[in-house]
């Protein structure tokens, strides 16, 4: 039932080009959780996560330091390999200061696809803020009507937001069944099917969801035996599937996460609230904040020790690209409020690849026979 | 013997005009930390504000400004950033982070540094035009001393300046007010305002005019000498101080110009920086480079507090605050920063460029690689990465850069002979 997604995820460039040939449809890429994709979704083209590769970068070692972090690196590598010439487009978020200059870095290098930067704002718990993000999402929308040579009418945007609550609330059905049961589904599927549904064709993925979560349900009660630790896993974004895999073979099981690749991708759904447009731009300025972005000096250590609590966590584990400085400077203050409610954890740092299994096994199980 | 004697007098003369200025810069930094550090003596707020931020608003609320960056200057030039850095990273802040971040967050906490750490903050106000890390910074701070922290968030410029953005940024100078006035529990005085830009501008303009005359041959001062004087543009924008600061060194300068005095005695070479100095090694690439006969003649950073004069509106300068603030140097494309760093090689004339690709900071070195490669296409000649860091020692290795150095001058001098 998961290989179609599985197998999506082998080689997404392979999947979104047999989309482009099979559907006609354009395919969009574009970065972060931070995209507002429903647009690109509503212009009737396929918005498309690019993530890169993690190791065997070379070409792009002509255009960035090694100071900079592997996702940006390895971005660009797959765009100098050639892996997306098959992309109608990409669009840019503002995010990070890397994430910035990638963008220009890649309209300076790449051409034959066009370019587009949506230019969020960093501070979003104010009003102007919410005028700009809204005015943002509106130069967002005409912008792709031209580069797209399509119209983007309400209608289109309301089923675009109908489609993507639904996938995101599925996503977090799921989340939730494996936190109620872990033993349903392991840590490396889910994983799987919540970055296979940023790839994936978004109508097949709105259709299959539904059937996973049945699937799932029915497995309720069988999968006994122990259960792991319950972990939650925090960070950026998760590029290393085995690092579910690993966890569970040193006794412990993720039961949520704080990842851009995962709840803070499906959380905050879209209100109904008259305009499409709004409804947009409430979800980006009221979703689960990146550390890129400003919304409180509290919300994340609130919001992190929440999760711990509800999802009856015995600790965290954060996984961090390395020189990716967000993450990093919001780390001790996490930590922090960590130790203060009496939760442990411990951290990941990642440059390309992952630490050996045998180094990673060991990391884990100390920290799992720790609490 | 008489020309020994002129030689030797030209000499002295030169120490003294160097001793005089370094005594006026000292002097007018020294009262200005001893005001910030007795503020609350004298019922006045202090304001940390970030180097790229509007500190005219400030000013004309006669609150004083202080600039963590500017401190991290100050604490990586006396050597003293690999303690203060060690420090963070013990607090848990991973050394690939900002050194000059990494430095505050550890000073404020042990009061360190080279003047005992920086007076206490009664508000924050965080541009992010530089970059994204001065937003976490600030917020690190803010939880810190628990005071309030005013972000003004000026959309990058990847192309261009958007009207939306351009709608934002304004709205968010009249909030920035309102955020003064309630911290000041004081209206603001529109006119002193107005006072205040006049004065901003001026001296943004002998800043400028000051860079300027390195355009000589021999160039009067250096990039070395820029980044010295550079601390009154950046801390005091908008009082008289700055203005008749560099009115004088402008004088000094044309002087030098006219008596055809260069800050290196046998200038051959002229060469462009790239990035934020290396501070704890300014004085020895100063020298390493003159040995050579080559002067950094000017530079992509001390150019930055002077760059967006061409969108200040004299009669206006509160509305325009929004644009020059948004598109400053850092906040702006590659191609673009490349068209600079192009009409900088032409209009200084230089044979070369020195970048310096600095581990801190993200948003003035990636992108680097790039613009190395659209000038030297452009202009043909040919440029040296040094890679190291502003503040941390530790990334930084003599020899290696030594090397180097002497390397790239060889292809230099080959090029002019
Ligand atoms: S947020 Fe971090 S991991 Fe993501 S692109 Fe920026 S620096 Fe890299
Ligand atoms: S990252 Fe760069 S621009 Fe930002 S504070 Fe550090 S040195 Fe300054």
């Amino acid at each position: 039932m998961l290989t179609e997604f599985h197998d999506a995820l082998k080689d997404p460039a392979a999947y979104g080009k047999r989309l482009k040939e099979e559907s006609g449809r354009k395919v969009v890429g574009y970065f972060c959780s931070y995209t507002p994709e429903e647009m690109i979704y509503a212009a009737g083209a396929h918005p498309f996560r690019l993530f890169g590769t993690g190791d065997g970068i070379h070409l792009a070692d002509a255009h960035f330091q090694s100071y900079c972090c592997s996702l940006v690196r390895g971005a660009l590598e797959g765009a100098l390999a050639g892996r997306f010439d098959f992309l109608d487009g990409v669009v840019f978020p503002h995010t990070c200061d890397s994430i910035q200059r990638l963008s220009d870095v890649w309209r300076v290098n790449m051409h034959g696809h066009f370019h587009l930067d949506v230019v969020l704002p960093v501070k979003l718990n104010t009003e102007s803020a919410k005028t700009y993000m809204t005015d943002v999402l509106e130069k967002f929308r005409s912008d792709l009507e031209i580069k797209l040579g399509a119209s983007i009418s309400e209608d289109d945007l309301k089923k675009a937001v109908r489609t993507f609550n639904d996938i995101r609330g599925s996503l977090k059905r799921l989340y939730e069944l494996k936190s109620e049961n872990p033993g349903v589904v392991s840590g490396a599927d889910l994983y799987a099917v919540v970055k296979a549904s940023m790839i994936m064709d978004r109508d097949r993925v709105v259709r299959v969801l539904p059937g996973v979560i049945r699937e799932l349900e029915k497995r309720r009660g069988t999968g006994e035996g122990e259960e792991g630790k319950r972990l939650v896993l925090a960070g950026g974004i998760c590029n290393h599937p085995d690092v579910y895999r690993v966890i569970e073979e040193a006794g412990g099981v993720v039961v949520w996460d704080d990842l851009c690749t995962g709840s803070r991708y499906f959380e905050g759904l879209m209100e109904g609230s008259g305009s499409a447009i709004a409804d947009l731009a409430g979800h980006y300025l009221a979703r689960p904040v990146c550390p890129a972005k400003h919304s409180g000096l509290y919300s994340r250590a609130e919001r992190l020790v929440e999760i711990v609590k509800e999802k009856r966590a015995a600790g965290v584990v954060f996984f961090f690209l390395k020189f990716c400085d967000p993450h990093a400077f919001d780390y001790p203050y996490l930590k922090k409020a960590l130790d203060e409610a009496g939760i442990p954890s411990m951290v990941l740092e990642v440059e390309d690849r992952l630490p050996s299994e045998v180094q990673l096994m060991t990391r884990f199980e100390t920290f799992v026979h720790m609490i | 013997m008489p020309q020994v004697l002129l030689y030797l007098l030209a000499k002295v003369k030169k120490l003294i005009l160097h001793l005089k200025k370094q005594k006026k810069m000292k002097e007018i930094m020294t009262v200005y930390y001893m005001e910030a550090k007795s503020a609350g003596v004298g019922g006045r707020k202090v304001a940390w504000i970030t180097s790229g931020g509007p500190v005219e608003p400030l000013i004309a609320m006669d609150v004083i400004p202080v600039y963590p960056e500017n401190h991290g200057a100050m604490i990586g030039a006396s050597k003293m950033g690999v303690g203060l850095c060690e420090t963070a990273e013990s607090m848990g802040y991973s050394p690939d982070l900002c050194s000059y971040a990494r430095s505050d967050i550890a000073c404020a906490t042990v009061n360190g540094g080279p003047i005992g750490g920086l007076p206490r903050p009664d508000m924050l106000v965080c541009c992010n035009n530089i970059c994204g890390t001065v937003l976490k910074w600030y917020e690190v701070q803010a939880r810190y001393f628990d005071v309030p922290l005013f972000i003004l968030d000026t959309p990058f410029c990847h192309v261009g300046f958007a009207e939306e953005a351009k709608r934002y940024v304004r709205k968010q100078l009249d909030e920035y007010i309102n955020f003064l006035e309630k911290v000041c529990r004081k209206k603001m005085d529109h006119d002193r305002m107005k006072e205040v830009g006049k004065l901003s501008l001026e001296g943004q303009r002998l800043w400028q005019a000051v860079l300027d005359t390195t355009a000589n041959r021999p160039a009067p001062m250096s990039a070395f000498d820029a980044f010295y004087h550079l601390a009154l543009i950046v801390t005091l924008r908008g009082t008289p101080v700055v203005v008749e600061y560099y009115a004088q060194l402008l004088a000094k300068m044309k002087d030098r110009v006219v008596k055809g005095i260069g800050a290196v005695p046998n200038e051959k070479y002229r060469l462009l920086w790239d990035n934020i100095p290396i501070w704890p090694r300014t004085r020895w690439l100063s020298q390493k480079f003159a040995a050579h006969d080559a002067c950094l003649v000017a530079d992509t950073y001390t150019s930055a507090w002077c760059g967006t004069m061409k969108y200040i509106d004299e009669n206006n300068f509160f509305d325009s605050m929004a644009e020059a603030y948004t598109r400053i140097y850092l906040n702006i494309g590659v191609d673009e920063m490349s068209r600079i760093v192009v009409g900088m090689v032409d209009k200084y004339q230089v044979d070369g460029i020195v970048m310096h690709s600095n581990r801190s900071c993200k948003p003035y070195s990636l992108g680097q690689y790039d613009i190395q490669r659209i000038v030297e296409k452009e202009r043909g000649i040919p440029s040296l990465m040094i890679e190291a860091d502003m503040v941390d020692e530790r990334s930084f290795s003599e020899s290696q850069v030594a090397t180097r150095i002497d390397a790239f001058m060889e292809v230099i001098k080959q090029r002019k002979s």
